[in-house]
Parts: structure tokens; C-alpha cells; sequence
């Protein structure tokens, strides 16, 4: 059942699978391509911010599906068919974490080596980044899937999701950005800790936000 | 143990109404109930009760057997070919495609399968969504308007396939306006527990 349920979930999640799917890559190259033109062509500003914008796009990439990621299988009434099969919503979740973090993690991990050139990133900088990254997207993909399980059911969903987004969010900034600043790669850890507490965490709170929609 | 579904001292809350209460209902091997009752009495919500997707206010529902779910919710991808949506339901009930196919021929479903799911009519889907409980193999069904936008032949079809699975031993719970000729079904008139 788990097979089926991650083949399914790539396939709409997955780039170049469906509508809009690739749009977080997209975004991601748009926001490294135009930064340069926003702030000047300063190489050694670019190197001194570039990670952080890196790390901004990121996070708006883990974002953008939000709301493909649980209202849609609401609507068609997928969870329930699954909860009649004995599959518990925080099983489905975890595949769908999973499957969200797949659609757009190691894409993003490739997609920093363009947009490095792009920032005039290089050496122990990019290293830091790409580490940072790989430790952080789960964390990411996690704070969004989170965010659209909560908000599934509510009308105002879209501007609740902003607000949640900044206090989920700031922790795996702080370290995983913050260790571009300092040089240092001990604060990545604390990153991936956090990632990894929110992995965790997500599969339960999202299970329990699609049971809470259900009496809705 | 045998297959059995019951409800004992039932009441059900939606906001802060009180649907209906004091229900109670002990459904065995090839019984069908037929649930009647006007909108919004609580036909949906005591199928979703039974389904265990919904708490109950009050009371328990204790249930042997596994159970199956027809609604207005298709639970098939609106941007995929009927045949793959379908086939994602049959890879988790671990149905064989042969199983499937001759359930969709059944089903008059044959040549829609090329065609993506939100192209389909309304009584094509229900259809569709029959496909998928057929599949599924559940000795318990709850079938919640399943005759809506069906015409006359597909009705029929959906009676006979009540009848079959009553001869081969399940049980039927049924929440429809229209008749279903079905023989020996009980009729469960919901608005006796209104609140």
C-alpha cells in the first residue's frame, strides 16, 4: 500500500508531472537570476548574501504547492477512502513528506550549483549551502506539508499560512543561514536537528489536522 | 468471527444541532437496510458514523468485518485517465487487473477508460466510483445515494449488484431518495430518531 501511495503522490507532485508542478524549480532559478539585477552585480556583495537568498528561494519553493499537498485529496474524499482501508492518516502523511520533499529537494541541491555561479558563490561558501541545504529541505518540505494540512479546512487558509510559516520556519533560517555568516559548520547541526524534530512531528500534526477537518 | 454491524444509542451533532438520537441498528450477514429521510436529517453523517470517519455525539458502533464507502466523493484523480485512477485504488486493494476489467465492463466503463476523470458525466462517475467499491471487496458496504444521476438501466444494475452482494453474504447499508428494488431489504426511517 505505501508502494502505491508514494508512486501516486510523485506522480502529482513530481516536476513536469502535471500542472504547475515545476514551478518551485522555476521560482527558485527566477529568484538567484534576478537577485543580481536587484541588488547590482557587486561580486563581493552577491558572495556576502547570496546564500541567505538562496535559502529565502528555498523556502518559498517548499511553499509554493501548498495547496496542491492536502486540500485536493480532501475534496475527493481520498483520505476517507484510505481511512476505510485501515491506512492512518499519519501513515498517509508520512508518505506524502516524503513525496513533497522527493518533488523538490535534491532538484533544488542540483539547481544551487547554476544559481552559485549565478551569486558568485563558490568553495567553503557553497559547501556550506549545499550541506545546509540537504539538512534543511526536510525540515522545509515538512513545515509545508504541516501548514496545509492545518489550513485545509479553512476558508482563510491562505493568509493563515503566512503567519504560520514565519515562527516554523525561523529556527532552520537562523542556523542553517546563519552558519553561511559565521563560517561554521557545528550551527548546520542544530539545522538538521531542528529538520529533523519537524520531520517527525509533521506526520502526527498533519494526521490529526485531517481528522479534525473530517467533523468540520 | 461473523460479520455483523451494529449501532447501539446513536446520537449525532453537527454544529450545534442535534441530528438525531437513541439510534440504534444490528445489521447481519445479507441484510440490506435501506436508510430514508428528507436532506439534511443525518443520512450522510450516520453513514460516516458507521464508517468510523465520524465521532458519534453519543453511543457506540461496533462493526466485524471491513467496511467500504460509496459517496459523492469520487476519490479518483480529476486529471487522470479513468483506467490509471482506478488502478491506483486496484494496486491498494491488491485487486488483479482482470478483476477490474470484467468489473468495469460491468459496469458499462469499457471505453471510458482513455478518457480523464473530469471529462466524465455525472452518472459516468458514479459509476466509476461502483468500479472502485466492486474492487475493493468488502464484505460491508455504505452506499450513500448511490442511484443519483444514474438513468433507468444503470439503477437496475446497481439493485442487482445490492442483491448479489446480500446472496453472497455482506451487508448493505443504503442512504437513497429513490427505490431500490431490492428484495427482503429492511427500511430504516431516520426521521423516528429525530431529535
Amino acid at each position: 500500500m505505501i508502494g502505491a501511495l508514494l508512486r501516486r503522490d510523485l506522480g502529482r507532485l513530481f516536476p513536469f508531472a502535471g500542472s504547475g508542478a515545476a514551478l518551485p524549480l522555476l521560482f527558485f532559478l527566477a529568484v538567484a537570476m534576478l537577485y543580481p539585477f536587484a541588488v547590482g552585480p557587486d561580486p563581493s556583495l552577491l558572495a556576502k548574501t547570496g546564500g541567505g537568498v538562496v535559502w529565502i528561494a528555498a523556502l518559498l519553493a517548499a511553499i509554493l504547492p501548498l495547496d496542491r499537498l492536502v486540500q485536493e485529496d480532501i475534496d475527493l474524499g481520498m483520505f476517507d477512502q484510505l481511512k476505510l482501508r485501515g491506512a492512518s492518516e499519519e501513515w498517509v502523511m508520512a508518505v506524502r513528506l516524503l513525496a513533497h520533499w522527493l518533488s523538490f529537494g535534491p532538484l533544488l541541491v542540483l539547481a544551487t550549483f547554476p544559481a552559485a555561479a549565478l551569486l558568485n558563490l563558490e568553495g567553503e561558501t557553497l559547501r556550506l549551502l549545499l550541506i545546509g541545504l540537504l539538512a534543511g529541505t526536510p525540515g522545509l518540505a515538512a513545515i509545508g506539508l504541516m501548514i496545509a494540512a492545518l489550513t485545509a479546512s479553512l476558508r482563510a487558509g491562505a493568509a493563515l499560512s503566512g503567519l504560520l510559516l514565519i515562527p516554523l520556519a525561523l529556527p532552520i533560517l537562523i542556523f542553517g543561514a546563519g552558519a553561511l555568516a559565521r563560517g561554521d559548520i557545528a550551527s548546520l547541526g542544530f539545522a538538521g536537528a531542528i529538520s529533523l524534530a519537524l520531520v517527525a512531528m509533521t506526520p502526527f500534526a498533519a494526521g490529526a489536522a485531517i481528522r479534525a477537518a473530517r467533523e468540520g | 468471527m461473523t460479520l455483523s454491524l451494529s449501532a447501539n444509542d446513536l446520537a449525532c451533532r453537527r454544529g450545534d444541532r442535534v441530528l438525531f438520537r437513541g439510534l440504534s441498528l444490528a445489521l447481519g450477514p445479507g441484510d440490506v437496510c435501506h436508510v430514508t429521510g428528507a436532506n439534511g436529517i443525518g443520512k450522510t453523517s450516520l453513514l460516516r458514523i458507521l464508517g468510523g470517519l465520524l465521532a458519534p455525539f453519543a453511543g457506540t458502533v461496533s462493526v466485524e468485518g471491513s467496511m467500504a464507502l460509496l459517496d459523492e466523493r469520487l476519490a479518483l484523480d480529476p486529471d487522470m485517465p479513468l483506467g490509471k485512477a482506478l488502478g491506483f485504488w486496484a494496486r491498494i486493494d491488491g485487486v488483479e487487473p482482470a478483476t477490474l476489467e470484467s468489473s468495469c465492463g460491468r459496469l458499462s466503463l469499457g471505453d471510458l477508460l482513455e478518457v480523464p476523470v473530469r471529462y466524465l458525466s455525472t452518472g459516468q462517475r458514479k459509476r466509476a466510483a461502483l468500479a472502485r467499491l466492486l474492487g475493493q471487496q468488502t464484505p460491508i458496504w455504505l452506499l450513500d445515494e448511490p442511484l443519483s444521476g444514474l438513468d433507468q438501466p444503470s439503477q437496475a444494475l446497481v439493485a442487482q449488484l445490492v442483491a448479489e452482494h446480500s446472496a453472497a453474504g455482506g451487508i448493505s447499508v443504503v442512504a437513497s431518495h429513490q427505490e431500490l428494488a431490492v428484495e427482503g431489504r429492511i427500511y430504516f426511517a431516520l426521521a423516528e430518531f429525530v431529535a
